[in-house]
C-alpha cells in the first residue's frame, strides 16, 4: 500500500536538496514500496550530502553513508550479518547516484551482483557529478557540456556516449534489470516492489532530472523527465532473466531538438548550424532505442 | 586443559578467529594473507565454523564487506597484507570515523615499487594515523593470544575501534611453533557474544556516516583520540581478564627486556625482537649495559611506558623496518616524541630489515655499540642511519 499522509512517509521533509531535485523525489517514491523493514545504504553524492547534516536527519530508516566506492560491498557485508542473525526479512537497498554507480563503484557492485545477494541497487541518475559540481561521468549523454568536458569552439561537450549500465547489470545474470523515471512515480515505486521480490539481486536505474546541473528552472523537473522517455532517449523497460519483458511504450516520437532545447547544457548544439547538425547524432540514439525496444 | 600444537602462525590465527566465531569473513587473497584466510574459508566448508564467509573483488570491497557487518552489529573479521592494505585505508579510516569494531590481521609485507613479497613494518604503518588500534606481535603464540583479546578490546563501549593485530609476513604467517591452544569454553568465558550498543536496525532507525561541518568535526575526531587514550587503560584491564580466565600472557603496551639500570636502551617490535633479546644476551654477557623494549601495542602509543623505562638511559636506539620518506622511521619519530624535552637519553634511528633482508644479532650489536660510541663521544646521529646498505647498488 502507498502511503498518503505525511506521518506515512520515510523519508521526512525539511532536507537540503535543491528545490526540484529529481532524486529527492525518488527517493521518497522508493521508500513507499521498501516500507520500513528496511536497511538503506547510500554512497557519497548529492544524496548523502543533503540528507545527513550532522544531528539532522529525514530517514525515518536506518541508514548508512560509508564511501563513495563501497555502497555495493557495504550491502553486501549487511546482508551477511542479517543471513548470519537469520534476519532475512530486513531487506537492505542500495541508493546511490551514477558517478558511485557507473564509475568508481562499478568493481564493487559486479562483486554484489556476482555474488548473488538478494540486494536491489537503485542508482538515481542524474547524469554528472553534481554534488561537486555538474562534472563529466561516463552517464553522462552525448554532447552535454559539463565543467570538465565543456562545449567551446573546440568542443561539442561529452564526446562518448552514455555507458550502456542496464546491460553491464544484466551481463551479470541477474533476476532483474528494470529502468524507471522520477516523472512516472508509480512505475518507479512498482519496479522498486518487485525488485524487492527478487531472490538474488537487481538493479534500477532511475533518471532523476538536475534543475542547477542541467539548466532547466526547477518546476520542469517532471517535465524534463518525460520528455527524456518520450524522445526515447530514457527508454523504460525491464529485464528477467536476460530477456526484455516489458517496456514503457511512448506512442508518437517526440523529436530530441524539443528536449534538447529545454536545458542550457545542451544549448551550445542550438547556436549553429554546425551544433544541429550534431544534434542528428543524438536522434540517432534515441532512434536506436526506440528501434531495439520496440518503444512505439 | 592445556593443549599444545605445532601449528603454522596462519593456522593459531585462524584457530583464534574461529573460537571468536565472527558472524562476518570476508577476504580476498594476497601474500602472506592467504593461508589464514584459506584456513578459515575450510572451516567454513567443513561446517565448523558457522561464519558467512563473503568473498570479495579486491580488498577494498573485503573491509567494506566487514565494515557493513559491523555496522549490522555482528562480529566481523578480515585480513590483508601489503597492497591490499593500503587499499583497504579508506575504509579503515572510515570505519574508525564511524566507531566500527572490526578486527583485522596485518600480515605485514613490504610496499610496492619495487614489489617484493617479503616483510617489512611499511604496510601497517602507513595505517598509523587512521584510528586504528595496533599490535605488533613476536610469535605464533603471542599473535593467537592477541586475536582473541583483540575482539573484546575492538568491541568495549569504551572504545569502539578497528584493532589489527600485525605480524611479520612468512617469518611469523607461514612458520610452525610450539601453540598453547585454549579451550572454547575458556574462550567463551573470556569473549561473549558481541552486544553493539549502536547498529541498523529497522526497530530503532539511526543515521549513520553523517556530514560534519565545522561545528562538530573537531569534537568527534577528538573524541577518537580520547577512545584510544581510554584504550590505553582498558587494555589493561582486558590483559589481567585474560590472564585470570585462560591462564595465558595478556595484552601488554611494552614489553621490556634487562631494561633496568641500562645505559642503553634498544626498541623494536614484530619478530625481530626475538633476535634483539638474543643479542641482548650476548652484551650483557660481555658486560654491555644494555635492554630491550619491545613495542607491543604501537596506536595508542604508549608514550608514558617508554618514558618511565628510559628516563635514566644514556641512549636509546629505535630500529625501524619502514621510513616515512622524507622523514625518519616510524617508530622512531614516536618514540622522539615521548621522549622528548628531556637532557637524556639521546635518541638514535636505525632503518634495517626492509623487504625482508635479513637483521641478525650481529647487526643488532653493530647498530648498538655504533649507539654507545656516538652517546660516549656526543656525537649526536641526526636522521635515520640505514643500516648495511650496499654501496655497488646505489
Amino acid at each position: 500500500m502507498i502511503p498518503k499522509t505525511e506521518e506515512q512517509e520515510l523519508f521526512a521533509p525539511g532536507h537540503r536538496a535543491c528545490p526540484g531535485c529529481g532524486e529527492a523525489i525518488a527517493t521518497r517514491w522508493i521508500l513507499k514500496a521498501t516500507g520500513t523493514n528496511v536497511i538503506v545504504v547510500s554512497p557519497t553524492g548529492c544524496l548523502e550530502t543533503f540528507t545527513s547534516p550532522y544531528m539532522f536527519s529525514p530517514w525515518r530508516v536506518p541508514w548508512i553513508h560509508p564511501l563513495f566506492e563501497n555502497g555495493a560491498a557495504v550491502a553486501s557485508g549487511i546482508e551477511a550479518a542479517l543471513k548470519y542473525k537469520g534476519r532475512s526479512d530486513i531487506r537492505v537497498v542500495v541508493i546511490g547516484g551514477d558517478g558511485a554507480t557507473f564509475d568508481i563503484g562499478m568493481g564493487g557492485l559486479s562483486g554484489m551482483f556476482e555474488r548473488g545477494h538478494p540486494v536491489p541497487y537503485i542508482c538515481y541518475d542524474n547524469e554528472a557529478y553534481m554534488n561537486t559540481g555538474v562534472q563529466r561521468c561516463s552517464s553522462t549523454p552525448l554532447f552535454a557540456s559539463t565543467t570538465t568536458q565543456p562545449a567551446g569552439r573546440k568542443s561539442w561537450g561529452k564526446d562518448r556516449p552514455k555507458k550502456n549500465m542496464p546491460a553491464i547489470a544484466m551481463a551479470h545474470d541477474i533476476d532483474y534489470v528494470a529502468t524507471a523515471s522520477v516523472s512516472y512515480p508509480k512505475d518507479l515505486h512498482d519496479k522498486v516492489e518487485k525488485a524487492l521480490t527478487m531472490e538474488g539481486p537487481s538493479y534500477i536505474q532511475v533518471h532523476t532530472p538536475c534543475c542547477t546541473g542541467w539548466g532547466f528552472p526547477p518546476e520542469k523537473t517532471i517535465e524534463i523527465g518525460r520528455l527524456a522517455v518520450k524522445t526515447g532517449l530514457a527508454p523504460l523497460f525491464e529485464m528477467e532473466a536476460g530477456e526484455l519483458t516489458s517496456v514503457h511504450r511512448i506512442g508518437k516520437r517526440v523529436p530530441v531538438e524539443e528536449y534538447l532545447m529545454a536545458q542550457s547544457r545542451f544549448k551550445h548544439l542550438m547556436e549553429s548550424e554546425e551544433g544541429r547538425r550534431e544534434v542528428e547524432k543524438i536522434q540517432r540514439v534515441a532512434d536506436r532505442n526506440i528501434e531495439r525496444m520496440g518503444l512505439l | 586443559m592445556k593443549k599444545m600444537e605445532i601449528l603454522e602462525g596462519s593456522m593459531a590465527v585462524a584457530l583464534a578467529v574461529k573460537a571468536c566465531k565472527p558472524g562476518v569473513i570476508s577476504a580476498y587473497p594476497i601474500s602472506p594473507n592467504t593461508h589464514i584466510v584459506e584456513a578459515l574459508a575450510k572451516m567454513v566448508a567443513d561446517g565448523e565454523l558457522n561464519s558467512q564467509y563473503v568473498l570479495s573483488d579486491s580488498e577494498f570491497s573485503a573491509a567494506s564487506i566487514v565494515y557493513g557487518a559491523s555496522a549490522a552489529g555482528v562480529r566481523s573479521y578480515t585480513a590483508s597484507s601489503s597492497q591490499g592494505l593500503l587499499l583497504m585505508t579508506e575504509v579503515i579510516y572510515n570505519a574508525a570515523g564511524t566507531r566500527l569494531p572490526m578486527v583485522l590481521t596485518g600480515a605485514n609485507r613490504a610496499i610496492s615499487a619495487p614489489i617484493s613479497i617479503q616483510v617489512d613494518h611499511q604496510d601497517t604503518l602507513s595505517l598509523r594515523d587512521s584510528g586504528l588500534i595496533q599490535f605488533y606481535v613476536e610469535s605464533a603464540q603471542e599473535a593467537y593470544d592477541m586475536h582473541i583479546q583483540a575482539f573484546r578490546i575492538a568491541e568495549d563501549p569504551e572504545i569502539l575501534l578497528p584493532v589489527m593485530i600485525c605480524m611479520d609476513g612468512w617469518v611469523l604467517t607461514h612458520s610452525y611453533e610450539p601453540v598453547e591452544l585454549i579451550d572454547q569454553k575458556t574462550i567463551d568465558a573470556f569473549l561473549p557474544p558481541y552486544r553493539p550498543l549502536h547498529y541498523l536496525d529497522p526497530e530503532h532507525p539511526l543515521t549513520f556516516g553523517s556530514y560534519a561541518e565545522d561545528d562538530v568535526m573537531m569534537e568527534l575526531k577528538y573524541m577518537i583520540q580520547a577512545a584510544m587514550d581510554r584504550a590505553k587503560g582498558k587494555i589493561g584491564d582486558i590483559a589481567s581478564d585474560f590472564q585470570r580466565i585462560t591462564g595465558h600472557v595478556g595484552a601488554r603496551l611494552i614489553e621490556t627486556y634487562q631494561t633496568e639500570k641500562a645505559d642503553t636502551i634498544l626498541v623494536g617490535m614484530g619478530s625481530l625482537v626475538g633476535t634483539m633479546k638474543e643479542a641482548v644476551d650476548a652484551m650483557r654477557a660481555e658486560g654491555m649495559s644494555v635492554g630491550l623494549i619491545k613495542v607491543c601495542c604501537y596506536r595508542p602509543f604508549p608514550g608514558e611506558a617508554i618514558l618511565e623505562c628510559c628516563h635514566s638511559a644514556e641512549a636509546v636506539a629505535v630500529l625501524d623496518r619502514a621510513f616515512s620518506m622524507g622523514s625518519e622511521g616510524p617508530l622512531s619519530l614516536d618514540v622522539k616524541a615521548a621522549l622528548c624535552n628531556l637532557e637524556k637519553p639521546h635518541i638514535f634511528s636505525f632503518i634495517a630489515g626492509l623487504g625482508g633482508r635479513e637483521i641478525t644479532t650481529e647487526t643488532i650489536q653493530k647498530i648498538t655499540v655504533k649507539t654507545m660510541e656516538a652517546t660516549e663521544s656526543r656525537r649526536i646521529l641526526r636522521g635515520s642511519q640505514w643500516v648495511d646498505l650496499n654501496p655497488s647498488i646505489l
